[in-house]
C-alpha cells in the first residue's frame, strides 16, 4: 500500500479517532450477524452506533454534505475503510437505499427530492425495495407493464412486481411503469412511492433455500402525488440502466463490502477453503488436501478468486478518477457471481455427507449454513440481471454493437 | 437405449407408467411437507411389491424374478424421473445384492425372500465420516466365544429408519487403509444395542445415523468369510453403485426435458427463450452429456448381468458420468428457469438438492475418477 499523503493521514488519525470515540466495543466484528438480520436489531449500542453514523454520514461516506452525506473524496473513504475494519467496526447503514437508489437519486433526482429522499437514507430511517421485474418481464425488464396513468392531480399505478427484495420490511419503493404504451424502452419511467399507499399489498416468495428474501408486490389502484416521479415522463430506461450498473457494482463486492470476499451477494460461507478442506477431507503426507481432485479444483478456485480480487482493485483504481461504475460491472458481476457459486458448491462437496443436512442434529451450524448459503446462492447468477443479460451486455459492447440494455 | 428384451420394455413401461400416476413430483413433496422419518410412502412401496420389483434381481428360489440388473436399472431410472421415494436402491439392490453375492445358504433362506417381497427393508451401513472411503472403515467387531461385539457408527445410512436389517461393514482386523480385515455383518435393527437417528437431509428421504454400542452377534451374522468382507462389499457396493446411477440418469433427463419445456413456452424480448442460439447450445451440451452417460451406465448393468470382468471400471464410470451430467443438468435447471427456478413451489429445487445427495452417494465423482485412474493405471 502506497503511504499516505500528510492530508490522508490527518484524515487517518482523525477517523481512527472518532471510530475510538464512537464505536461501541460490544458491536466489534458482529456486522455480518447483525446486518444479516431481517427485522433490526434494537439493541441500545446498535440504536446509538446507527444515529452516529448517521449524523457523521459515514454509511454514505462519499456523498455531498449537503445531502447529510460524508462529502469524503474517494481516498478518504478507502481510509475510513480501513481504519473501520482494524477496529473492527462495520457500516450500519445500508441496503439498497445506499447501494442502488442514492446514487441514481444524486445523479437524477431533482434537487428538492435529493432534499427530500438522501438524509432517510443517510441515516438509515427510510428502507428503499426495487420495484422492477415482473412476471412478465425478467430478463427483458423492458417489456415490463406496470401502468401508471397521468390522472391529473396524481398518478395511478396498477400492476405487479416480483422479487421485490425485502419489500415486506421496505418503507418506500423505487419503480418502473410503464407510461406510453406504444414505445417500448422510451415509454417507462421511473416513480418513487411510499409502501404504505392504499393498493399496495406484498406476498414473500418461499424460495429453495427455505427463506423468503424476496417478494410479490401488487399494485391496485395506487395514487402518487405529481412530484414523485424522478428524471422526466417517459425518461425512466435510462435512469434504471445506471442503477442496474450500481447494482452489479454492489453485486460484485466492488464496493469492498463483505462480497468481495466471497464472490458476491450474501453467501455467507466459510472463508478458508483449504483449511476447511484439510478438515474434513484430511491431509497427505506432504500436507497436501488428500483428496486430488478436490485439490485441482480447490487451486483452480483460488486463482481465480485471486485474479477477481485484483481486478476489483484495478477497476477501483482506473475509477479514482471518477465517473462511477462502468460497463465493465457486468464482468465483475459474471464474475463474482460465478466463484461465489462455486466456493458453495466447493464447500458442499467438502463437506460430504456433512454438507447435505437441511436441519436437525447430526449437521453443526455450520454445515446447515453452507447449505442454505449455496440454495440461496443459485440466485447470484440470476438476480440483478442474469449471467445471459450480462453476456449480452458484453458482447455487444465488444462489438461494437447498439445496447438498451 | 440398450436393446430390451420384451419383457424388459414391458417392466420400462409399466414402471414409466405407475410412477407417472402414482409417484410424480408432487408426491416428493407431499412427504416432504408431512415430515415423515421413514423417507417414502409405504403404501406406495406395498404396490410396488405387489409388482416384484423388491425381487428383480433376486432368484427365483428365494421368491424374486431373477430379472437382473439391467432390469431393476430401467425401474430406478423412471423412479428417477420424478424423484419417486422408496427403498429400491438401498434394500432391493444393496442389501440383496450383498446377500446374494456373500450370504450362506441359511442366511439367504431367511432374508432374501423378505427382501424380494418387500417386506423387510435391508440396507447397507457403511460410511463413518464426511466422505465415501469403504477402503478406510474403522469400526471395530470384537470377536468372542459366541461370536462378534459390534461397536461404532455409521453415518447416513439410507433408509436407515425404515431398514430392517443392515449389512454392516467392520473391522475385525487389519488397520484402516486395508481391504484385508473388513467383515460384512448382518444385524438386525431391533438387536440390543442398536439406536438411530433420523438425519433430516435436504432431499427429504430417510437417513439415519446409526450407532452400535456393544452389540452381541452370533457366529451365524457374519456375511462371508472373516476378514474377507472387501470380497463381498465391492462387488455389492459396484453393483449399487450402477444402479443409483440409473436413477441419477432419470432424474438428469427428467430435469433437463423439464429445461427443454420451459425454453418452449417461455417468451422475453418477444421471441421464446428456445430460439436463443446461446441457449440452444447449452441444452445441446446437455443432451450431449446425456446420451454419453446413459452409454456408461447401461454398460455397467449389462457388464452386470452377464459376469464382465471389466465391472469396477464401468460402474466407477456409470458413477462419475451419471454424478457430472446430473450436477450440470440440476444446476442448468436452476438457472435457465430463472427466477421461477428459485422458488420453492417450483420442482428445480427437489431436483436439484436431491442430485447433491445422490453424487455424494457411495463415493463422489472426486472417488470414484481416483478409482477409474487406479484401475486403468493413469
Amino acid at each position: 500500500m502506497a503511504a499516505d499523503t500528510p492530508e490522508l493521514a490527518a484524515f487517518r488519525d482523525e477517523a481512527a479517532g472518532w471510530l475510538a470515540a464512537n464505536f461501541p466495543a460490544s458491536l466489534k466484528n458482529r456486522g455480518h450477524i447483525m446486518l444479516n438480520l431481517n427485522v433490526e436489531t434494537d439493541e441500545p449500542d446498535f440504536v446509538q452506533w446507527k444515529q452516529r453514523m448517521g449524523e457523521k454520514g459515514w454509511g454514505t461516506p462519499t456523498w455531498p454534505r449537503q445531502y447529510g452525506g460524508g462529502g469524503l473524496s474517494r481516498d478518504e473513504a478507502r481510509v475510513l475503510q480501513q481504519e473501520m475494519a482494524k477496529a473492527g467496526a462495520w457500516s450500519p447503514i445500508g441496503g439498497m437505499g445506499v447501494m442502488m437508489f442514492g446514487p441514481t437519486l444524486l445523479e437524477y433526482g431533482s434537487e428538492e427530492q435529493k432534499k427530500r429522499f438522501a438524509p432517510g437514507i443517510v441515516n438509515g430511517t427510510t428502507r428503499w425495495c426495487q420495484g422492477f421485474s415482473e412476471p412478465g418481464a425478467g430478463s427483458d425488464l423492458a417489456s415490463l407493464a406496470t401502468r401508471c396513468e397521468d390522472k391529473g392531480d396524481h398518478w395511478l399505478v396498477n400492476g405487479s412486481k416480483i422479487w421485490t427484495s425485502g419489500a415486506q420490511y421496505a418503507d418506500w419503493i423505487f419503480c418502473l411503469v410503464r407510461t406510453d404504451t406504444t414505445r417500448k424502452h422510451e415509454g417507462i419511467s421511473f416513480l418513487l412511492f411510499d409502501m404504505k399507499s392504499p393498493g399496495v399489498e406484498v406476498r414473500p416468495i418461499k424460495l429453495i433455500s427455505g427463506n423468503s428474501p424476496f417478494c410479490e408486490t401488487f399494485f391496485t389502484d395506487v395514487k402518487v402525488p405529481k412530484d414523485q416521479l424522478m428524471g422526466p415522463l417517459n425518461g425512466g430506461w435510462t435512469i434504471a440502466k445506471r442503477l442496474l450498473q450500481f447494482e452489479r457494482q454492489g453485486l460484485s463486492g466492488a464496493n469492498g463490502g463483505p462480497a468481495g470476499g466471497t464472490g458476491g451477494g450474501t453467501n455467507r460461507g466459510p472463508s478458508d477453503l483449504v483449511a476447511l478442506a484439510r478438515k474434513y477431507v484430511g491431509q497427505d503426507k506432504d500436507g497436501r488436501v488428500a483428496d486430488p481432485a478436490l485439490r485441482q479444483k480447490l487451486i483452480d478456485n483460488a486463482i481465480r478468486q485471486k485474479a477477481f480480487g485484483l481486478t476489483l482493485q484495478r477497476a477501483a483504481a482506473e475509477a479514482k478518477g471518477g465517473g462511477g461504475p462502468s460497463s465493465a460491472t457486468s464482468v465483475m458481476k459474471n464474475a463474482g457471481a460465478e466463484l461465489g457459486q462455486e466456493r458453495a458448491e466447493l464447500t458442499l462437496e467438502i463437506m460430504g455427507n456433512q454438507g447435505l443436512g437441511w436441519e436437525g442434529d447430526g449437521f453443526d451450524d455450520l454445515e446447515l449454513g453452507a447449505v442454505r448459503g449455496w440454495l440461496g446462492g443459485k440466485a447470484f447468477t440470476i438476480y440483478g440481471g442474469s449471467s445471459e443479460i450480462q453476456n449480452n451486455i458484453i458482447a455487444k459492447r465488444m462489438l461494437g454493437m447498439l445496447d438498451h440494455q | 437405449m440398450a436393446a430390451l428384451t420384451e419383457e424388459q420394455t414391458l417392466l420400462r413401461d409399466s414402471a414409466r407408467a405407475w410412477v407417472k400416476d402414482k409417484s410424480p413430483v408432487s408426491a416428493l413433496r407431499k412427504l416432504r411437507d408431512a415430515g415423515t422419518p421413514l423417507g417414502y410412502d409405504a403404501a406406495r412401496w406395498k404396490e410396488m411389491a405387489e409388482m416384484g420389483w423388491p425381487g428383480i434381481i433376486v432368484p427365483e428360489a428365494h421368491g424374486g424374478s431373477e430379472f437382473g440388473y439391467l432390469s431393476l436399472g430401467l425401474v430406478l431410472e423412471e423412479m428417477g424421473r420424478t424423484l419417486a421415494a422408496s427403498p429400491l436402491v438401498s434394500s432391493s439392490l444393496g442389501a440383496a445384492t450383498a446377500l446374494m453375492l456373500g450370504g450362506n445358504a441359511a442366511q439367504k433362506e431367511k432374508y432374501l425372500a423378505p427382501i424380494a417381497a418387500g417386506e423387510l427393508v435391508g440396507t447397507l451401513a457403511i460410511d463413518e465420516g464426511p466422505h465415501h472411503a469403504p477402503e478406510r472403515i474403522a469400526m471395530k467387531a470384537k470377536k468372542t466365544d459366541a461370536g462378534y461385539t459390534l461397536s461404532g457408527a455409521k453415518t447416513l445410512v439410507a433408509e436407515g429408519m425404515a431398514a430392517g436389517l443392515f449389512v454392516v461393514a467392520a473391522r475385525t482386523s487389519g488397520r484402516a487403509g486395508s481391504t484385508d480385515g473388513v467383515s460384512l455383518f448382518l444385524v438386525p435393527a431391533d438387536a440390543r444395542g442398536v439406536k438411530r437417528a433420523a438425519l433430516q437431509t435436504m432431499d427429504s428421504r430417510g437417513h439415519a445415523q446409526v450407532t452400535f454400542k456393544a452389540v452381541k452377534l452370533g457366529a451365524d451374522a457374519l456375511l462371508g468369510g472373516e476378514g474377507q468382507g472387501w470380497q463381498v462389499l465391492e462387488p455389492t457396493l459396484d453393483r449399487t453403485r450402477a444402479g443409483l446411477a440409473a436413477e441419477m440418469l432419470g432424474m438428469a433427463a427428467a430435469a433437463f426435458e423439464q429445461t427443454v419445456e420451459y425454453l418452449k413456452v417461455r417468451t422475453q424480448f418477444g421471441q421464446l427463450l428456445s430460439t436463443f442460439q446461446a441457449l440452444q447450445h447449452r441444452a445441446a451440451k446437455m443432451f450431449t452429456e446425456l446420451e454419453l452417460t446413459r452409454s456408461a451406465v447401461e454398460a455397467a448393468l449389462q457388464a452386470i448381468d452377464t459376469g464382465a470382468n471389466d465391472i469396477r471400471e464401468l460402474a466407477s464410470l456409470a458413477k462419475v458420468r451419471a454424478s457430472e451430467t446430473l450436477h450440470l443438468v440440476s444446476n442448468e435447471m436452476v438457472q435457465m428457469h430463472g427466477g421461477i427456478g428459485m422458488t420453492d413451489a417450483h420442482d428445480a429445487g427437489l431436483y436439484l438438492k436431491r442430485a447433491r445427495v445422490v453424487e455424494a452417494a457411495y463415493g463422489n465423482a472426486a472417488y470414484h475418477k481416483e478409482r477409474f485412474a487406479r484401475l486403468n493405471g493413469i
